[in-house]
């Protein structure tokens, strides 16, 4: 197989989607970007660069495909168990003392992070006053995430790292196994909210005690990571928690100097000194 | 002469043997950049990257996201994450889909490196057990980069070298024991 699409023809596709639906994708880390698209162009098999950037001109439904194909979807539950330890021993016994505790998950993809959070939750007895709120770009895995069904085949997988994470309970008592799906209990999903949101051109909707983005910003470029920073920083109580992917952090953010990390784990608390 | 700026180094089972003996080879005035990309145990984490540094005084840098690509550097792919190389030379990480069950894949990461340093690219694909890499390698061909393979009879596990060697013309097969002092010549060419 040969590249069959060029940087330069992709700076070509990405201003035409830009102007055609308002998606703007040009602030992408290109070589991952680069390799999805020629991904996508080859699985479709276009003959050529002109008709695929016609048909992303004028086919919109075509185009959704593109977005569903083209960002990355990749999830599991539990992702980094000494993460979600960290969760449970430092950052919930904080939570757990506001009344009403608000959690956003940016780039949820289809949820898996977001019913791991709800399940520290109800174990912690915080579930009740909290609410998830999980965004992505791709509205396809948003309805995913609201169904609250997963492949009975990575059980194994999570349960493993829950027990990893500290859990203490059956890993199987959260979900109902029929055939190859797992259906995730109807009350962790009572306390969520999934909703579309780019993060490249939209606005802060609310105010939270805890924001997680794990493995989005390594596909933004340097400039559009510093925007989606802000976004966090505006969107944070003071004394919230921002927490990141294994290998990203915020040290050359615009941000970096009001935010203190959390023992080894990628977790910043907001402060913002007084006086 | 043709001088690499980036060797791309890719194995998989059996290799770290062989990725130990050439790093000592390889002295702290290294005027290139070489990238390791091997696939271990998410759970042995960062181990790999002492065990190296305890070999050589040159430095050696897991990469991180947005890390600039400069010489006198061996860089490791962290486990559980594809290398990617920007046009700008610096890395990125992407967390997709594993390619040939693997997660870095060698074939990312040759054919992204390909994308970029074309002619000044060369590939080593060692000891290994299944095909990742193989792909790759043939793009880096058609970008004009070089590329070596592990002589399979003496590789821990010949299929990874193998494949390449059936599937195209592969401009060096170096036997296990002579791959530190290859690199080496590969790594200080004589002044131009």
């Amino acid at each position: 197989m040969t590249a069959a699409i060029r940087y330069e023809e992709m700076e070509i596709l990405l201003n035409d989607l830009f102007t055609r639906y308002g998606y703007d994708f040009t602030e992408y880390s290109k070589a991952s970007l680069l390799r999805r698209i020629q991904r996508l162009f080859s699985l479709d098999k276009f003959p050529s660069f002109a008709e695929f950037r016609h048909r992303l001109q004028h086919d919109p439904q075509y185009f959704r495909r593109f977005v569903e194909e083209v960002t990355v979807n990749v999830t599991e539950m539990l992702r980094d168990p000494s993460f979600y330890r960290t969760l449970r021993t430092s950052i919930l016994p904080v939570l757990a003392t506001y009344p009403f505790i608000r959690i956003w998950h940016a780039g949820c993809s289809t949820g898996e992070e977001v019913y791991s959070m709800a399940i520290l939750l109800k174990e912690a007895g915080l579930l009740h006053k909290s609410l998830l709120y999980g965004t992505d770009i791709n509205p396809q895995v948003i309805e995913k995430a609201r169904r609250g069904i997963f492949p009975v085949s990575q059980m194994q997988k999570y349960s493993e790292n829950y027990i990893q994470s500290g859990g203490i309970k059956d890993f199987s008592s959260y979900y109902t196994a029929n055939y190859h799906l797992a259906k995730f209990d109807g009350s962790l999903t009572g306390k969520m909210i999934f909703s579309t949101h780019n993060l490249v051109s939209d606005f802060s909707f609310n105010e939270f005690q805890l924001i997680l983005c794990r493995n989005v910003l390594i596909y933004f470029e340097r400039h559009l990571q510093a925007k989606v920073f802000k976004l966090f920083d505006y969107s944070l109580e003071n004394f919230g928690y921002l927490a990141l992917g294994a290998k990203e952090s915020i040290r050359f953010s615009p941000i970096a100097d009001r935010y203190k990390q959390i023992g080894k784990e990628k977790i910043w608390r907001k402060i913002y000194e007084t006086g | 002469m043709r001088r690499a700026e980036l060797i791309v180094i890719g194995g998989s089972a059996g290799s770290l043997q062989v990725i130990m003996s050439i790093i000592p080879a390889i002295g702290p005035d290294l005027p290139l950049a070489i990238l390791v990309v091997i696939h271990r145990n998410v759970d042995f984490e960062s181990s790999l990257e002492e065990l190296l540094s305890a070999r050589t005084r040159v430095s050696i840098k897991e990469v991180e996201e947005k890390d600039p690509i400069l010489p006198g550097t061996i860089y490791l792919a962290p486990a559980d994450y594809h290398v990617l190389i920007e046009d700008d030379r610096t890395f990125s990480l992407d967390y997709s889909e594993k390619v040939n069950f693997s997660r870095p894949s060698i074939d990312v990461t040759f054919r992204s490196a390909a994308e970029v340093y074309g002619k000044k690219l060369v590939c080593v694909l060692l000891s290994g057990g299944n095909a990742d890499g193989v792909e790759g390698m043939l793009y880096v061909k058609e970008k004009g980069g070089g590329v070596v393979a592990q002589d399979p009879a003496t590789a821990e596990v010949p299929y990874m070298p193998q494949h390449a060697i059936i599937r195209m013309t592969i401009d060096f097969i170096v036997p296990a024991g002579e791959m530190p002092a290859f690199i080496k010549g590969l790594v200080y060419l004589p002044p131009a």
